[in-house]
């Protein structure tokens, strides 16, 4: 059986979160190797402590223009709301999945805006701390003392952020991994997750006089 | 770099402890260096190269008769030339010979996050190993004494070895072996700090320098290449010497503190997403139980 499906997310969102995804990983396999002697052993897994260290700012300047690409794409709908603000005081009761004493949502509920909002933050503190790590010889002493202490704070917060995420995107909210790599999600999910957002999308189909949704893949 | 036999004592990004680390030496080496003999002639920059191997490269020339403005990861010993004003009105030429301090607390080692790049042997030198090293630069950041330089080429840091090599088998440094005013000297650090003090009272007495004074830093452990100055009270004459130099608190925060909260963090983080997860499972879809909404 099929449900009918709705498309969440389009190729060019998808590259994109995926593009950042992997390059974020890469940067904080190899940046935990650099962070402590108790995980050096990490730089194994990519070639070795050099190839770690000539790839780290590399992976970094992609995972830096992939977040500012996705705030091109989702800016918009990041934007804090009012029932954003009614949400996020009601926080509790999304953790402990009582959804249904939280105020309907958009395309995204307050946790990913923040979430994203502080990748956004980060990506370009670490990218801007990061050029200093990087080409170290060429700035003054003061200079790498902030960046090293920017880089710390900027990295451990992503990191924060990115534990929940991994873990709300695959094993606690059932269905948004499964968005994320083919694009669609079945039309209750929606109803469910982001009513508002949900609701939108229906109107435009049926005026678009498409029917109730777009076919279900595969 | 060398393949020097010597016990090491502290090893940089090193899980756990170091193989001589509870082992006493037999004595700390230190390198003296009486910047109010010195000629300014760069023969121990000439004898630094030539024993390391490195070739004579073009100078920089920047009005003084100074080589070049900083060492480099092929010129690991400088001399700096500084005209300083007299309260009299007349000029006086400062000439330091600029290198690895050999700090007894090396900011570079703390800073380091590869395995065994940068050791301190148990004599008090410390040394760059560049086959552990991965060329991050953090031991940039960790000097408090703008010495350790990228091989641009290689990808290594490199610096002054205090001619471990030699030192190992017997001999004084190249530049120690070269000088000819003898204005550089090499022994235990007890004996040398002796013969510093000598001569800065001697200065005192006799040569009405009442500032004279030896430049042996505490806020690095001290170290192992320890100065005689005219005035010890203004080291930053000599070309950028600092007064009180440290390891910077940054790296301190970093190396320290910070790694144990960071640690503590990341760790509370997955398990308390896990215990999220024992304790209110996943989030469902209505009516769908555990299949939510996957397709």
């Amino acid at each position: 059986m099929s449900e009918t499906q709705i498309v969440r997310y389009s190729m060019n969102e998808r590259i994109h979160h995926w593009v950042g995804s992997l390059t974020y990983v890469y940067c904080l396999v190899t940046g935990l190797a650099f962070w402590s002697p108790y995980l050096f052993w990490l730089t194994v897994l990519v070639g070795g402590g050099p190839a770690a260290r000539f790839w780290h700012p590399w992976s970094g300047v992609v995972f830096a223009i992939s977040t500012m690409w996705m705030y091109k794409l989702w800016s918009r709908d990041m934007a804090v709301t009012d029932i954003d603000r009614i949400w996020s005081a009601e926080m509790k009761y999304y953790v402990e999945n009582q959804d249904e004493k939280l105020p309907p949502v958009g395309r995204f509920n307050y946790g990913q805006k923040l979430f994203f909002w502080i990748m956004l933050c980060g990506g370009v503190a670490l990218l801007l701390s990061g050029l200093g790590l990087w080409f170290v010889e060429s700035i003054a002493s003061v200079w790498r003392h902030i960046a090293i202490a920017i880089h710390v704070t900027a990295a451990l917060a992503t990191i924060g952020a990115f534990i929940i995420h991994v873990y709300m995107g695959t094993a606690m909210v059932r269905g948004s991994f499964n968005a994320m790599v083919t694009g669609t999600v079945s039309a209750s999910w929606a109803r469910h997750h982001h009513r508002l957002w949900y609701e939108r999308v229906a109107r435009r189909n049926e005026s678009r006089e498409m029917g109730p949704a777009n076919p279900a893949r595969g | 770099m060398s393949q020097a036999i010597a016990q090491i004592k502290k090893i940089s990004g090193h899980a756990g402890e170091a193989p001589a680390a509870n082992m006493e030496p037999g004595y700390t080496v230190c390198k003296l260096v009486d910047t109010t003999t010195c000629i300014g002639c760069k023969a121990c920059e000439v004898a630094c190269l030539e024993w390391n191997g490195y070739p004579f490269r073009e100078t920089l020339f920047d009005n003084t008769y100074q080589t070049m403005p900083e060492t480099a990861w092929n010129y690991w010993n400088l001399i700096k030339f500084n005209e300083v004003d007299r309260p009299d009105g007349s000029v006086t030429l400062l000439m330091r010979k600029d290198q690895c301090m050999h700090c007894a607390e090396p900011g570079c080692l703390a800073a380091c996050p590869a395995d065994g790049a940068i050791v301190q042997y148990s004599n008090g030198i410390v040394d760059f190993q560049q086959a552990q090293c991965i060329g991050c630069g953090y031991c940039v950041s960790g000097c408090p004494f703008n010495i350790p330089k990228f091989n641009p080429v290689t990808r290594k840091m490199f610096k002054c070895t205090l001619c471990v090599d030699r030192v190992t088998q017997g001999l004084e440094p190249a530049c120690i072996k070269t000088c000819p005013t003898g204005c550089l000297h090499f022994g235990s650090k007890e004996d040398m700090t002796f013969l510093a003090e000598t001569r800065a009272k001697q200065l005192r007495d006799h040569y009405g320098l009442q500032n004279a004074g030896v430049y042996d830093p505490s806020g690095v452990g001290g170290t192992s290449v320890i100065y005689v100055l005219h005035d010890a009270t203004n080291p930053e004459a000599y070309g950028g010497l600092p007064k009180d130099p440290r390891i910077p608190w940054t790296v301190r925060l970093w190396k320290g503190p910070a790694k144990w909260i960071g640690n503590l963090a990341m760790i509370g983080g997955v398990l308390g997403v896990l215990l999220h997860y024992m304790r209110f499972g996943p989030k469902c879809v209505p009516g769908k139980e555990r299949k939510g909404g996957e397709a």
